[in-house]
């Protein structure tokens, strides 16, 4: 057994691993090392507190028999789940982290004796604050990462569900867990304790149900934010250092991804999580009206004819590429124009995709280098100088209303400048608007060919008519 | 007059998400996904809790309803801890710059 002064160094110990874990991410050379930092604070975390508890009793041999089994459902998942699976397996993954928080905030309150927090009935009140809090954001976290996860996995639509009076329903249980908690300190009892858990649970569905799905990158670092919170109100009442340090890094962490994915999308935090805007569903009014508009549509042998007459080739890819799985084809596709000496870079949006670097990965995983990947501010300036700009699965963050039309929903997103390319190729089902439900006057301009396909399908074709 | 322990623990956050602030912004936008799953990773250094919610029988049997909390709690945060982990290890593999793969 280890004094609870040495103990409590080592966990200031994992904490600084933990952050030197992050450090690791500020370039993909460094990321792996700042990996093994990572598992090394967590391997010290777990040993130390081993130690700290020393008695082992018989229990501790179902410590470990938990461990490996949570262990090996981890790894199983790791290994098997496929790259475009990402966003809803990390929603899934921030539903356990809130689930955990908050058993753990009930084994507290049932058993504060272990915790050295009181004794039933008469729990410190600062501890008792700390760990409702806790639970309360954790529980918000698990309901609203599962509502996530169910919408990105496509088993709950991605529309969003709206009702009247929803705003101020969440309004009054938000409040209505402040007065439980309040009467919770008041009485120590048992029932306010569950009643404000079940509230909380509550409140994460409904604040999650309105969210549309093309909103979903903000949801998922909100959640990631709300993950690290609930950790750290746990830290404050186990009083362990590596817990508050890490819930606070991870909080600010999630808090810094969402304000970017904001504004990349030119929208307030508050009007996402109003919700109600996202619909993925196209607006057929728009539809129907635009199809008279002339478009200039063409085919694999087409684009493969201009890209083949091309020196510089920028690729802008979108969700529809990973709904397609076109990354691999894509790649195939660049790998011939490469040979023929045509550049090709790739233009990334930050909101492109269901969650923060989403197209990042999928290029990384069909082994595009990272260094030809660019993200919107570098490479904004390269379309006036490009011969092509080849669009696949992408539609609002091309569109140039955004800079000209105030009226336009969109407006005054930072948008890619696909049309001052001197052509542009559009691979897309058909022409319906994006999730904003606007059109993309893009479709219709002189320079644009449409090619209407599935996404890899039509790269595929495209790599054929390339020999 | 004494410093409540609590003042300490309440400057460790505070600096931590200072910390945290500074190191996020410096993380680069394409390696923003193994961020997620990093964060996923160590944020289940709730473990720690569970662990001693588990360990906790002090009325000598194994299994009261608090220690099932935690029994429970250990197996979902084991699931993150080596989910999250091994995940973004294999996320980071695929990252290469161009002279690895080919030319």
């Amino acid at each position: 057994m280890i004094s609870a002064n040495l103990s409590a160094v080592f966990y200031l110990v994992s904490g600084i691993l933990f952050i030197l874990a992050l450090r690791g991410l500020s370039s993909p050379d460094t990321s792996r090392q700042g990996n093994y930092f990572g598992i090394a604070g967590m391997i010290i975390a777990i040993v130390v507190t081993f130690l700290s508890i020393g008695n082992f009793s018989t229990s501790l041999t179902y410590v470990i028999i938990s461990l490996v089994i949570g262990g090996s459902i981890g790894a199983f998942i790791a290994f098997r789940i496929p790259m475009t699976a990402m966003p809803e397996l990390v929603a899934g993954f921030h539903s356990l982290v809130g689930l955990a928080a908050v058993f753990v905030a009930i084994a507290a309150f049932l058993n504060p004796d272990a915790f050295n927090l009181g004794i039933v009935g008469n729990i410190k009140l600062a501890s008792l604050i700390e760990m409702s809090i806790g639970a309360a954001v954790g529980a918000i976290t698990f309901s609203g990462s599962i509502i996530a996860f169910l919408k990105l996995r496509g088993i709950m639509s991605g529309s969003p569900i709206t009702f009247s009076g929803q705003h101020f329903l969440n309004l009054i249980l938000g409040v209505g867990i402040f007065v439980l908690i309040f009467y919770l300190c008041k009485t120590q009892s048992t029932n306010i304790f569950w009643t404000v858990i079940i509230i909380s649970f509550l409140v994460g569905v409904l604040i999650i149900i309105p969210i549309g799905g093309a909103d979903m990158p903000v949801v998922i670092s909100m959640l990631n934010s709300y993950s690290g919170w609930a950790a750290a109100g746990i830290g404050f009442t186990l009083e362990n250092t590596a817990l508050i340090i890490t819930g606070a890094l991870v909080g600010s962490s999630g808090a810094i991804l969402s304000y970017i994915m904001c504004k990349a999308m030119n929208r307030s935090f508050l009007s996402v999580i109003l919700g109600g805007f996202g619909a993925d569903n196209s607006v057929d009014e728009t539809k129907d009206k635009k199809d008279q508009k002339p478009v200039k549509s063409g085919n694999a042998e087409d684009a493969a004819f201009l890209m083949k007459n091309a020196s510089s080739v920028i690729i802008v890819p979108g969700y529809g590429m990973a709904v397609a799985q076109a990354q691999h084809a894509l790649r195939e596709m660049v790998d011939k124009l490469k040979k023929n000496d045509i550049k090709v870079t790739y233009a990334i949006h930050p909101v492109a995709g269901r969650m923060p670097g989403h197209m990042n990965v999928l290029l990384a995983e069909a082994n595009v280098p990272y260094d030809e990947v660019f993200e919107l501010e570098d490479i904004n300036n390269d379309f006036a100088n490009s011969d092509v700009a080849f669009v696949i699965g992408a539609n609002d963050v091309t569109n140039p209303v955004a800079k000209t039309d105030p009226k336009s929903p969109i407006f005054g997103m930072p948008v890619l400048d696909v049309e001052k390319c001197k052509s542009v190729l559009f691979v897309k089902r058909s022409l319906s608007p994006g999730y904003a439900g606007i059109d993309n006057e893009l479709f219709y301009k002189d320079n644009t060919l449409m090619l209407f396909a599935d996404a890899k399908k039509m790269t595929e074709d495209i790599v054929k008519n390339l020999d | 007059m004494e410093i409540d322990p609590f003042i300490f623990r309440l400057s460790i956050f505070i600096l931590s998400i200072f910390v945290g602030y500074y190191v996020v912004w410096s993380v680069t936008p394409s390696l923003h996904t193994p961020l997620m799953s990093v964060t996923n990773a160590i944020s289940s250094v709730i473990i720690v809790g569970a662990i001693i919610a588990a360990l906790a029988s002090s009325s000598g049997s194994i299994f009261n309803t608090s220690s099932i909390f935690g029994f429970i709690a250990i197996i979902l945060a084991a699931i993150n801890i080596f989910g999250g982990f091994l995940v973004t290890q294999r996320m980071l593999q695929m990252y290469k710059k161009k002279k690895d793969k080919k030319k």
